[in-house]
């Protein structure tokens, strides 16, 4: 605690070059916090094998991800390849079953592009199930001897990115978790860090409010056509936003409801408007729209909470911030996340799943202030490498839909 | 800010306090030296107003509107579906 308290003190002076953290330097000039082996399936027949490679391997940082689709999907291929690019991981091994559409070979190409150990493996080209499961861990035994000569290079927290996102809230999150987490966005931000908000679909009556936060007028008209589309598509999906149970929790209204998840972004300046997959131009807080463009096609724009962090990863997210209070137990592959529980009886029934517990705003005399400064303190100690609980218990969950975005418009980032 | 152990403000210009454990008629809280008697059961994470709202007034918190008053609301008094509403839809209720 008294090393950490030391680092602290480094950052507030702002003199991050000081700081004493290791990360991993890849070749785009992006700075990583793990070096984590992928192991891609490209289909979900592929899934299985996958699994069985990285199997063995469960304690090396060898990790599983994938597309289960068999029809081409350009969004997909995009975060898969932003995936694989991803400064915190340092070699991927592709299973293909050999028919599916995804095109490996451009794949392929652009991690090779990222200097990046790559190998791909066709099932039907191997042989079958065994054979291909023999040949991926051959792979990885030896990549793993290759990677401990990777250099580590010192990083501090104007290299990171933080993203944020909230799931099974209650009528604490909104209170505790989603507001603290604010403070550290706010701090994270003057210390030049990059962060991340997003569910543009659950910010009904934050509109005004997100408008005047824009770093530019022309900034501000691409946040209103962003949210008036999202409004539109969840009308047309039929989602009912606020369920009768969120009034027995408090909540009066679909802007209360709101508000308090967009209490995460907390008050900066909003610089950005990207798409998932995007990466950030510079420091400061960047709003992430979820919502595909066009007709509504594949269904719901997001299917779970894993199909969130694993866009804000595509970003280029180093750590996840999740609030919750009915209690979530999700980590996810690549990046640690870092879970935030709100009420203070579902933190001492799930403990052993969390990270922070800001329910102690309610059940003893903690500040918003106090939890904020204790998720800062995480945030530096899980770049530093010390494992969150999710990553403790092997939570690696990662999820890729079907989606279709058009490019983002010239003046959703600011020079 | 004005935070005890069982209100919470959460921002400075916030009309409304929230609870942060429940309620049971009778059960008194305090609040700006005034001890306030409840009429009815409330639970953690609903709201009181923090000063008195007039009718049509914005209830304000987390320094932003949450919606409107629909009639005048005393200091102290539980703020719910029964005395605010959305600006923008109108909340759907198990009764409704």
């Amino acid at each position: 605690m008294i090393l950490l308290i030391r680092i602290l003190g480094k950052v507030d002076d702002n003199n991050s070059k000081e700081m004493e953290l290791k990360g991993y330097q890849r070749k785009d000039g992006r700075k990583g916090i793990r070096n984590v082996i992928l192991v891609a399936y490209l289909v979900e027949c592929a899934h299985h094998v996958a699994s069985e490679i990285a199997r063995p391997f469960r304690d090396d940082n060898v990790q599983v991800i994938g597309f289960g689709g068999c029809y081409p999907n350009e969004y997909a291929a995009k975060i898969m390849k932003q995936l694989c690019a991803h400064p915190n991981v340092g070699g991927v091994l592709l299973v293909s079953l050999g028919c599916e559409s995804f095109n490996r070979n451009k794949l392929s190409d652009a991690i090779k592009e990222s200097g990046r150990p790559v190998e791909t493996l066709v099932i039907q080209n191997c042989g079958g199930t065994s054979k291909t499961i023999e040949k991926g861990r051959e792979w990885i035994k030896n990549t793993l001897e290759a990677f401990k000569k990777t250099i580590s290079v010192n990083i501090s927290v104007k290299d990171l990115m933080i993203g944020t996102i909230c799931g099974g809230s209650d009528a604490t999150s909104g209170i505790t978790a989603n507001p603290s987490v604010g403070l550290t966005f706010d701090k994270l931000v003057k210390n030049n860090s990059t962060v991340i908000f997003e569910e543009t679909g659950e910010m009904i009556g934050c509109f005004e409010d997100i408008i005047k936060r824009a770093e530019t007028p022309l900034l501000a008209k691409e946040l209103q056509k962003a949210l008036d589309k999202a409004a539109r598509y969840y009308t047309i999906m039929g989602y009912g936003s606020f369920a009768p149970g969120n009034a027995d929790g408090g909540l009066t209204t679909i802007e209360e409801k709101s508000l308090g998840a967009y209490a995460k972004c907390g008050s900066a300046l909003i610089s950005g408007l990207i798409k998932p997959g995007d990466l950030p131009n510079k420091p400061g807080l960047f709003l992430m729209d979820i919502v595909p463009d066009g007709e509504p096609r594949f269904g719901f724009p997001n299917i779970n909470d894993n199909s969130e962090i694993t866009e804000l990863i595509a970003s280029g997210c180093h750590i996840i911030l999740f609030t919750t209070g009915r209690g979530s137990v999700v980590g996810s592959a690549i990046s640690p996340v870092v879970k935030i529980c709100g009420n203070p009886d579902t933190y001492e029934r799930m403990s052993d799943d969390m990270d922070v517990n800001a329910g102690k705003i309610i059940s003893s005399t903690a500040t918003l202030e106090e939890v904020a400064e204790e998720i800062y303190v995480k945030v530096i100690e899980t770049a530093s490498g010390i494992p969150t609980a999710s990553e403790r218990l092997g939570h690696q969950e990662s999820v890729i839909t079907y989606k279709t975005f058009e490019p983002i418009g010239p003046n959703c980032l600011v020079g | 800010m004005e935070n005890s152990k069982q209100l919470i403000k959460l921002s400075n210009n916030d009309n409304v306090l929230v609870l942060t454990v429940d309620l049971n008629v009778g059960d008194v809280f305090t609040y700006a030296g005034t001890d306030y008697k409840v009429a009815e059961a409330i639970a953690l994470g609903h709201k009181i107003a923090a000063k008195s709202i007039n009718e049509g007034e914005k209830i304000i918190k987390f320094n932003m509107s949450i919606g409107s008053a629909t009639r005048d609301i005393k200091i102290g008094e539980h703020i719910h579906l029964h005395n605010m509403k959305s600006d923008f839809i109108d909340t759907h209720t198990r009764e409704s």
